[in-house]
């Protein structure tokens, strides 16, 4: 039996090498005017995302649109007061490891 | 049902006296009945609790592929190819939705994998069971999704609005589950033939006791409950639950006509519920330990289809690095 | 034991199940994939695509039972007919992997290959003299499109990806390669759909399909293999030896239940 294959540390912006990127899908339906957030997924690049959107997240109705993007693209506003909130501003829109870049030394947690 | 092994957990450390403001600011909203977003402050055993939970409840979804998924290639009609290949796929669905909302709390889907494979996280025990007859996925329909079910309509309200709208969604979708496993046993013993009917009922035989246990332990042992059910990470105790899945079998097995394998269910008028015997908790810690009849075999086909995989993921971004380096020079 | 059923030798009932057992065993064979993909994602787009392909495999079924004129429905075609008496191409029933394993390279090789073939009847039989085929057609022809282009996506993801995925991919296009010709070949059940205008003469797909599997294998960075003498025959009954496996695990509850109710 193999050992178990464990996720390489690499630079960069992966945190866990070969690890896909995470995607926030936005779907429209065809009854509706607007971009729904339904959720997210991990894709390989940008078309796979789309596919793989599809494949997910219109399963059962008929969406007409869908938007991908990747999670670290997306800037979300400060959700509260400021004496609650410790985290930088116009933060990443989750605490999603590998969005945070971190010194090589300290990359590996 | 997700953190059934949780509830016994030692408590963990009270945050430090700073965050006390924070945390009387936060036990209103919870008690006021508002939603908490991914970005809004929380106590950090808030926060491990529900990374804990939703990702057990992801691996629970995943690796409860695999019994059901057993019998996709046997399916004796196309038609129920097809509905167990679409059930099947939802489970999956559900683990993915899952995930996501996991995500939203600091972790990535590759931790959490990591923590399935190396055994450090559970999934429900349920799925450490064998499906030994055609029958056995119908059952599974009625009784294990059943169970899901009610539990998984009260999270819909759950204080961590990720998890409540993944929750939303999964609810949405999980209506055909437990009506197609039960239309499967009605067809077989309403039309069908004395072979048939002795398939279903020795499913039923082997799948009710393990059903019951899905709920966890008895409230009795389940001190850290109490926490889980203020956040409003949980919303009925485990013998609330377990109580009321009991009353609505017994109805639906008359349906059936089948036998439910307990001599000691009855009606109790005073309580207005049914007295069911004893549950072997042994079984279950066992089974929740590690040693159920499936344990190696559900984590051993997870981590070969993982490692299996790798060439796969890995070839994918090596493509896609190439690509962007195109895409630059270009 | 369940008795087997036997179909009449008819050349437009032969024509329609070649195409009905090719997406019955395709579809059995994707379906294996379900709990056991590299990825999660990756997973739920082919129970998809299992999906399609088993609701094509039915409405195929169900026109080839009429047209035979026995009364028999989809579920007796699948499930009671002895392997002599399926007609799938070959490529469909090949195992996913060798050795017992899944191959993911071969899934999606066979995939690209199997859908442009697909794409290509559907358009084709969208102007059948049978209504209700050229009504099947239509509808799996958006099917098949969508199919056809996730796959070719992996293909060149996986051909053109790493080392190792390079040298995988042209293992498994090694392996697939000599099956392709039966896709093409014509014989007596290819004359008479096209005289009479039930569909196309498998030959005729060739040229456009070979122009579109080029393309892609250029970009997948795959180079074809040589032209293999071997024609392999499973669409006039002659299987491989994995065929009878597949139908052991397929049939057996039907099989086993005589006058099962399900």
């Amino acid at each position: 039996m193999k050992p178990s294959v464990r996720p390489e540390v690499s630079k960069g912006n992966q945190a866990v090498s070969g690890e896909w990127p995470l995607w926030e899908v936005f779907v429209r339906s065809k009854a509706g005017l607007d971009h729904k957030h339904c959720g997210s997924l991990h894709a390989p690049d940008a078309k796979a995302a789309i596919q793989l959107a599809r494949d997910v997240y219109t399963r059962r109705q008929e969406g007409t649109s869908i938007w991908v993007v990747k999670s670290d693209q997306i800037t979300a506003s400060d959700p509260g007061d400021k004496d609650m909130y410790f985290d930088p501003m116009a933060d990443k829109v989750y605490r999603h490891p590998t969005f945070y870049e971190l010194p090589e030394s300290v990359n590996h947690m | 049902m997700y953190t059934q092994a949780m509830d016994t957990a030692p408590k963990e450390e009270r945050s430090s006296l700073e965050d006390a403001a924070l945390q009387q600011r936060f036990d209103a909203r919870i008690d006021a009945g508002d939603f908490i977003e991914a970005k809004d402050w929380m106590p950090e055993h808030y926060r491990k609790t529900l990374v804990r939970q939703i990702s057990q409840h992801a691996h629970s979804e995943i690796v409860g592929m695999l019994p059901e998924g057993n019998w996709i290639t046997r399916a004796p009609t196309l038609k129920r190819k097809a509905i167990l290949l679409a059930k099947v796929q939802d489970e999956g669905g559900h683990g993915l939705y899952l995930y996501a909302a996991a995500e939203t709390l600091g972790t990535s889907r590759d931790q959490m994998i990591g923590a399935l494979h190396s055994g450090k996280a559970k999934y429900s025990s349920i799925f450490n069971y064998p499906t030994l007859a055609w029958a056995d996925v119908g059952v599974i329909g009625w009784l294990v999704d059943g169970a899901a079910i009610m539990n998984q309509v009260p999270l819909c309200r759950c204080s961590y609005a990720p998890y409540a709208r993944a929750m939303v969604r999964v609810c949405r979708e999980e209506s055909f589950h437990q009506r197609q496993g039960f239309d499967a046993l009605y067809v077989m013993m309403t039309q069908g033939t004395p072979a048939q009917r002795a398939m279903v009922q020795g499913a039923v035989n082997r799948w009710w006791w393990p059903s019951l246990m899905m709920f966890g332990p008895p409230d009795a042992e389940s001190p850290n409950s109490a926490q889980s059910m203020r956040w409003g990470i949980k919303r009925n105790s485990n013998d609330e639950l377990r109580q009321k899945f009991v009353d609505a079998c017994v109805d639906q097995a008359k349906v059936l006509g089948v036998t439910l394998p307990d001599p000691e269910l009855k009606w109790n008028e005073q309580r207005g519920h049914h007295d069911f015997g004893a549950i072997d908790w042994a079984e279950f810690w066992r089974v929740v330990g590690g040693d159920g009849p499936c344990n190696r075999e559900r984590l051993a086909a997870r981590v070969g289809a993982w490692e299996e995989g790798a060439w796969v993921r890995e070839a994918a971004m090596a493509h896609e690095r190439k690509r962007a380096l195109k895409e630059k020079a270009a | 034991m369940t008795q087997s059923i036997v179909i009449k030798p008819n050349a437009d009932a032969q024509y329609v199940l070649r195409l009905a057992d090719t997406c019955l065993i395709w579809s059995h064979r994707l379906s294996e994939w379900c709990g056991h993909a590299p990825v999660l994602e990756e997973d739920i787009a082919l129970a998809n695509q299992a999906l399609d392909l088993l609701g094509q495999a039915r409405a195929l079924l169900t026109r080839a039972g009429q047209i035979d004129g026995q009364g028999f429905d989809e579920d007796q075609l699948a499930y009671l007919r002895d392997e002599g008496d399926f007609v799938n191409v070959t490529l469909a029933e090949l195992p996913n992997g060798m050795n017992g394993q899944r191959d993911f390279a071969f899934t999606v090789l066979r995939n690209f290959v199997l859908s442009s073939w697909a794409l290509l009847i559907w358009q084709h039989l969208a102007s059948s003299r049978n209504t209700e085929l050229a009504a099947i057609a239509g509808k799996a022809a958006k099917e098949a499109r969508y199919h056809r282009e996730h796959a070719a996506d992996w293909v060149i993801r996986l051909g053109d990806g790493s080392d190792e995925s390079a040298r995988r991919m042209a293992a498994a296009l090694e392996r697939l390669w000599p099956t392709t010709h039966e896709l093409f070949d014509s014989d007596e059940v290819d004359h008479a759909a096209a005289s009479s205008g039930l569909g196309p003469a498998w030959s005729v797909l060739r040229e456009a399909w070979l122009a579109d599997v080029e393309a892609v294998f250029v970009e997948a960075t795959l180079a074809l293999p040589p032209k293999s003498a071997y024609r392999s025959e499973a669409k006039r009954g002659v299987h491989t030896e994995h065929m009878g496996r597949l139908l052991a695990e397929m049939q057996t509850l039907q099989r086993s239940y005589p006058g099962g109710m399900w």
